[in-house]
C-alpha cells in the first residue's frame, strides 16, 4: 500500500462523519443527532460507568453463548462429516433448523430460562451453533483425500488421526467459519438484550428510546456496537495470520 | 533371492467397468521395479491394491508371505507432492510417522532424512514456503523415517519440471542405493522407468494387464545415450506400438 492509500480508510470514515453533521445542521428539527451529541452521549454513558458494564454485560453474554456453541458445534460437525449415515440422519433436522431466525426463539428461551442472561446466551449459543456444525462439517467433507490415507499409511489410530490429520485440515476453513459466526452471534446478542434481560449495548439502545426518547444515546449505542463488531471481526483475522493454517487461504503462497 | 511382494490373479471391476485383469507379478526383494502404461490404465489403482487402500474384486496380494489387508505403517505411499501435510513444517513432516519414538530418537531421525534429501537450512518452513521439487523429496524423507521395507511412488514426479525431474531421479537411486529399500514405481513415462528400473512392468489399456516385463540389465549410472539404454527404451515405444517420431 502507498503512502497516500494508507489514509484513505480514515478519509472515508471523516467524509461520512462530516456528511452526518452536514446533513443534521442543514435540516432543523430534525430527531437525528449529530455527531457531536453522539459523542457527548458516549462522555455521558462513560462518566456514568454505564459504558464499561454495558459492554462488558453484552461481551459476557456473546462469550459464553458462543463458546458453548464451539465446544458443541466442532466435536459434533466432524462426528457428522466423518460418518455418511450420522449425517443422513441428522442433516435434514440441521437443514431445517438454519433458515429459522435465532430470534424466533426469543420466546422459547424466555419460557425456558426466564428473564436474563442465561436467556441472552442461549439464543447466542443457537445463532452459533448451527453455522459452526456445518461448517466443521462441510470442511471434513473437503479434506484432501491424500492426507487422510497419509494419515492411515503410517498406523495413526481413529482418535490420533482426528487429532493429528483432520482438526489441522479443517482449521482454515473452520475459522472462517468461527469469524462469520462470532458477527452472527453479535447481531443476535443486541436484539436478545432488547427483550430479555435489562444491561448491555442493546438494552441501552431501548431504554434510551423509552426513558426520553434520547436518540443521541440511541446512535451512541450502534455506534459501539458497530465499532466492536470491527473489533470482534479483526481479533478472529489475527487467528488467520496463524502459521499452522495460512496455507488453507488463497494469499497464503 | 527371495520374493518380498507377490501379485496372485489380481482383478478390479469398478461398476460395470473393468479395471485391471489377472495381473500375475512377483517383486523381489530390494528391488525398484517400474509400472508402465498410458494414464488411466489402472496402475494406480494396482498400487492403491499394495498398498491396502483398495480390496481388488478378487485375487489377493501378499508381502512376505502375509496377505495385504490394509495400509500398514512398514510400506509406504508417496503420493505426488501434495501428499506432504501443509499445517507441518519440515521437521514436523518428518516426524509425523515417529510419534511412537522417544523425543531423542525422533530429533537425530528427522536430521538424519533432513540431510538425506538435502533440506538442511529448511527445518522450520512451511512446505507453502518450499518449491515442487523439495516438496517431493520432504515426502520421501517423510516415508523414510519411518523405516519402512517397501516404498510406493504413484507418479510422483508427475508435476515437476522435466529438469526437476531427472534431479530426483537421480535422487531417488542415490537413496534407494543407500537404503536398499524394496520400491514399486508406477508412471506413464517410458524414459523414466528405463532410467529408473531393474525390472518394468508394461501395462496395456484398460482393462490393464501384463503386456510384458522388461529386464533392464543396464548398471547404474546410466548413460541416456548408450546404445543398450537406446535399445531397451525403443523395445517398450514398439511395444506399447508408438512410433518413435514425433
Amino acid at each position: 500500500m502507498s503512502q497516500t492509500h494508507r489514509w484513505l480508510p480514515a478519509t472515508g470514515i471523516a467524509l461520512a462523519v462530516g456528511l452526518w453533521q452536514l446533513g443534521v445542521s442543514m435540516s432543523a428539527g430534525t430527531l437525528v443527532p449529530g455527531p457531536v451529541a453522539v459523542a457527548k452521549g458516549i462522555g455521558e454513558l462513560a462518566v456514568k460507568g454505564l459504558l464499561v458494564r454495558y459492554v462488558v454485560a453484552s461481551l459476557f453474554r456473546v462469550t459464553w453463548g458462543y463458546l458453548a456453541a464451539l465446544l458443541i458445534a466442532i466435536p459434533l460437525g466432524i462426528a457428522l462429516g466423518l460418518s455418511r449415515r450420522g449425517e443422513m440422519a441428522l442433516n435434514p433436522i440441521l437443514q431445517v433448523l438454519r433458515p429459522i431466525s435465532p430470534l424466533a426463539w426469543i420466546p422459547i428461551a424466555i419460557l425456558w430460562f426466564g428473564v436474563g442472561d442465561v436467556s441472552a446466551m442461549f439464543l447466542i449459543f443457537l445463532a452459533s451453533l448451527l453455522p459452526l456444525t456445518v461448517t466443521a462439517l462441510h470442511a471434513v467433507h473437503n479434506i484432501d483425500a491424500v492426507h487422510l490415507s497419509a494419515g492411515l499409511n503410517f498406523g495413526l489410530s481413529r482418535p490420533q488421526l482426528v487429532r493429528s490429520v483432520i482438526v489441522p485440515a479443517i482449521l482454515p476453513q473452520l475459522i472462517v467459519g468461527m469469524r462469520i459466526a462470532l458477527g452472527i452471534a453479535w447481531l443476535v446478542v443486541v436484539a436478545a438484550e432488547m427483550i430479555a434481560v435489562n444491561s448491555g449495548l442493546g438494552f441501552l439502545i431501548v431504554d434510551a428510546r423509552n426513558a426520553g426518547n434520547r436518540y443521541d444515546l440511541v446512535v451512541a449505542g450502534m455506534v459501539l456496537i458497530g465499532v466492536i463488531g470491527v473489533g470482534l471481526d479483526a481479533l478472529m483475522r489475527r487467528l488467520e495470520r496463524l502459521d499452522s493454517v495460512r496455507w488453507g487461504y488463497a494469499d497464503a503462497a | 533371492m527371495t520374493m518380498k511382494v507377490r501379485f496372485r490373479d489380481i482383478n478390479m471391476t469398478f461398476g460395470s467397468t473393468r479395471v485391471l485383469e489377472d495381473v500375475n507379478l512377483d517383486v523381489r526383494e530390494g528391488e525398484l521395479v517400474c509400472i508402465l502404461g498410458p494414464s488411466g490404465c489402472g496402475k494406480s489403482t494396482l498400487l492403491n491394491i499394495v498398498g491396502g487402500f483398495l480390496q481388488p474384486t478378487s485375487g489377493k496380494v501378499t508381502i512376505d508371505d502375509e496377505p495385504v489387508t490394509g495400509p500398514d505403517p512398514r510400506r509406504i505411499f508417496v503420493f505426488q507432492e501434495r501428499g506432504v501435510f501443509p499445517w507441518l513444517t519440515v521437521e514436523g513432516n518428518i516426524g509425523f510417522g515417529l510419534h511412537r519414538l522417544s523425543d531423542a530418537e525422533k530429533r537425530a531421525r528427522i536430521a538424519h532424512y533432513v540431510g538425506l534429501v538435502g533440506l538442511r537450512g529448511f527445518e522450520q518452513s512451511y512446505p507453502r514456503e518450499l518449491s515442487g521439487g523439495m516438496k517431493q523429496r520432504l515426502e520421501v524423507a517423510r516415508a523414510l523415517a519411518v523405516d519402512p521395507d517397501v516404498l510406493y511412488l504413484d507418479e510422483p514426479f508427475g508435476a515437476l519440471d522435466s529438469i526437476t525431474r531427472l534431479q530426483m531421479r537421480r535422487e531417488l537411486l542415490r537413496i534407494w542405493e543407500a537404503e536398499k529399500k524394496t520400491i514399486l514405481f508406477v508412471t506413464h513415462d517410458i524414459e523414466e522407468s528405463v532410467q529408473l528400473a531393474d525390472r518394468i512392468v508394461v501395462m496395456s489399456t484398460r482393462p490393464a494387464h501384463i503386456r510384458r516385463i522388461v529386464e533392464v540389465d543396464i548398471p547404474h549410472p546410466r548413460d541416456l545415450s548408450a546404445p543398450r539404454y537406446i535399445e531397451v527404451r525403443d523395445s517398450i515405444f514398439a511395444e506399447i506400438g508408438l512410433a518413435h517420431q514425433v
